[in-house]
């Protein structure tokens, strides 16, 4: 007879809420890890999925990831003469925050190099890569917006042609792609107001330069949109991705590039630790101390309530002693209680997990090492949590029963 | 046939507490308690019985003196001569006044518990648990939890469970205190029965003077001194053939 199942049994009710409510406890300490998990696999899958093998960013910055990056738009023809390299793509990166139906919407904007890049590396979920250079953009579905829809961005509308699911920034909002002049419109959208005052700008700076005087042509020029005009640089990019050519030695390509004084040479295994240690880290850090407390309340809450449950069961104890049980009987009766308690909030925890975690805003990723790990804490802190009721229980003599 | 007493207690002391708060409440008690034999240990309050009583179901060991249990000498003064919860578990039954059944099991499982806890087989011990529930007239009761019996069958319930496994001794201090006098009455006819039996040396405390008649023995303690008295007569005299005949004494 297995007296402590007898006990629950006999106090069903209580017992399974108690479980559920020590469940929804490690459900959580479960989520801090998924969460963590989440946000390093979403910074990583972009860096992993654009598959570049070197970054070129701006002088001494840490890449596009890290922080803001600027370099101008003419080095990606410049690396591309660099022997070794197979190929250059412009990248633009940079967050925007605009409203739709009145509410905040955030998004990652991502140039790709059209033609070159149309955006077949993107995991899609629906739709198509981009066709054409303008006007059409691949959403990550965590943006709420459907295939085929339209959205206003500046003066310019685009249209969603492919969806694709967890391309997330590291700060967590959806990433959506653009060809790289798509991306610098967006970013760099004038009113028109701004653009005449800038005309007007540079017509008088043409009229008051001597050649404007001698040229009055040149100052006509000046009122030309801004792209026509071959002297006015176009915005800048945010880095040059570099993919070597089979074969060609890396690191030749790192010191040709690094000997340029403008911009730094990043690889993508860099790129990707700057995002683990930068940003990421305190994410992870935060949720790691979360996630000790919450591991501690746990074990404390546990080893109240069987510290309770044995205190409810001190007459029986006794009489169990009177009747000539052993110490391990009554051992194992507290103990067999904490396992149960323990490992049926760890099921209830997983089960409740798999149906609330993927309504998350942000991926939760529950890996099977830690949910190994996590059995191993409740392991101890079961163990640990009846050692309170186990010394209480040992410490009842047998004519207690006699009250 | 074994002649041995069932429980032998010799000269029993025991002082609680030291210094200015000392208590003596047992001096020099001695019991003889043949096997099948019904004691009545009578006194007011506060005069040492239940002393008595822990201290030869060894849960209470006495300051000095020596207890005999079975033929085997357990302790001598507060030292153990053997391993007391196994021997307890093997030689010993207790019925207190109220509260002797683990709440959370069922009559059956209360009697059962007792004879897995000295290692019979679940089986088994479920089969003698009805068996003895049955001879106790309580097997209908049987898959009940101790709040949905009254309280004479708990006390039923309780006697079975402390003959479950045999014991040389069985101990009852105030069994009937909480029932009503015909119940009691049929309690205590119960541990006669049950002593003849079994072969089992019966204790029981008792301030209910109308059942004296079901025992063969009366003691009475006063202020920790405990004193034979006049032997019940309707029962001494054929209580020790009788006993002799039918005392089953495994082993
Ligand atoms: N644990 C203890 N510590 C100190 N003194 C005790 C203890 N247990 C009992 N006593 C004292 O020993 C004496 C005998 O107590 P005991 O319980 O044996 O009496 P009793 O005859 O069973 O009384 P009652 O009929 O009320 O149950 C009393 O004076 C009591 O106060
Ligand atoms: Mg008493």
């Amino acid at each position: 007879m297995n007296l402590a199942l007898k006990d629950i049994q006999h106090n069903l009710g209580r017992f399974v809420l108690t479980t559920v409510g020590v469940g929804m406890l490690l459900m959580v300490v479960m989520g801090m890890a998924g969460i963590y998990r989440g946000v390093v696999e979403d910074a990583t899958l972009l860096i992993d999925r654009i598959g570049a093998d070197l970054w070129i960013v701006q002088h001494d910055t840490r890449g596009p990831f890290a922080e803001v990056s600027r370099v101008p738009a003419s080095l990606m023809h410049r690396a591309r003469a660099v022997p070794g390299v197979k190929d250059s793509r412009e990248f633009v990166y940079h967050t925007i925050q605009r409203e739709r139906d009145g509410k905040p919407f955030r998004m990652a904007v991502l140039g790709l190099s059209w033609p070159h890049d149309k955006g077949e590396w993107v995991p899609l979920v629906a739709g198509r890569p981009l066709a054409q250079g303008h006007f059409e953009m691949l959403a990550d579905v965590s943006l709420g917006v459907r295939l085929g829809e339209r959205l206003t961005f500046g003066k310019e509308t685009y249209q969603v042609v492919g969806l694709t699911r967890n391309m997330i920034s590291s700060g967590g909002d959806g990433i959506a792609f653009f060809t790289v002049a798509d991306a610098e419109a967006i970013q760099f959208d004038t009113s028109g107001e701004a653009v005449r005052l800038e005309r007007s700008a540079r017509k008088s700076r043409g009229e008051r330069s001597e050649l404007g005087t001698k040229q009055p042509s040149l100052v006509e020029q000046a009122s030309k949109p801004s792209g026509e005009l071959p002297a006015i640089a176009r915005p800048q990019i945010s880095a040059v991705m570099l993919r070597i050519a089979p074969g060609a030695n890396v690191q030749q390509v790192i010191r040709t590039i690094s000997g340029w004084g403008d911009v730094s040479v990043r690889t993508c295994e860099e790129q990707t630790e700057y995002l683990l240690k930068g940003s990421v880290d305190k994410a992870r850090r935060q949720l790691g101390l979360f996630r000790v407390l919450l591991t501690l309340i746990a074990a404390i809450i546990m080893a109240l309530i069987l510290y309770t449950l044995t205190l409810e069961k001190i007459h029986s104890i006794a009489l169990l002693q009177l009747i000539g049980a052993r110490k391990p009987v009554i051992l194992g009766l507290i103990l067999q209680q904490a396992l149960l308690l323990g490992f049926g909030g760890y099921a209830i925890a997983y089960l409740l997990g798999q149906q609330l975690f993927p309504l998350f805003p942000r991926r939760v990723i529950v890996t099977g090492g830690d949910l190994w790990q996590l059995a191993g804490i409740v392991l101890a802190i079961s163990v640990a949590s009846s050692i309170l009721g186990i010394a209480k229980a040992l410490s009842v003599q047998p004519n207690e029963a006699l009250g | 046939m074994d002649n041995t007493p069932a429980i032998e207690a010799i000269e029993l002391t025991k002082v609680y507490g030291s210094g200015n708060t000392e208590v003596v409440a047992m001096r020099r008690a001695s019991m003889s308690v043949r096997r099948g034999e019904v004691v009545a240990l009578l006194g007011p309050s506060g005069s040492g019985k239940s002393t008595f009583l822990t201290a030869v179901g060894l849960i209470n060991p006495p300051t000095s003196g020596q207890i005999h249990i079975g033929g085997q000498f357990v302790l001598d003064g507060p030292h153990a001569r053997m391993n007391l919860t196994s021997f307890r578990r093997k030689h010993v039954g207790f019925v207190f006044q109220k509260s002797n059944l683990i709440p959370f099991l069922n009559a059956r499982e209360n009697v059962q518990i007792a004879l897995e806890l000295n290692d019979t087989s679940p089986r088994a011990a479920k089969k003698r648990a009805l068996e003895l529930l049955d001879n106790l007239g309580v097997k209908d009761r049987s898959e009940h939890l101790p709040t949905e019996l009254s309280g004479g069958q708990q006390q039923r319930v309780a006697v079975a469970r402390a003959l479950a496994n045999q014991p040389s001794i069985l101990l009852a201090d105030e069994p009937t205190a909480a029932l009503d006098s015909v119940t009691g009455r049929q309690v205590m006819e119960l541990f006669a029965r049950v002593a003849r039996e079994h072969g089992t040396g019966v204790i029981v405390v008792t301030h209910d003077h109308r059942a004296l008649s079901v025992f063969d023995t009366i003691y009475e303690m006063e202020d920790g001194l405990l004193i034979r008295q006049s032997a019940s007569t309707t029962r001494v005299s054929e209580a020790i053939p009788h006993s002799s005949e039918t005392a089953p004494c495994p082993g």
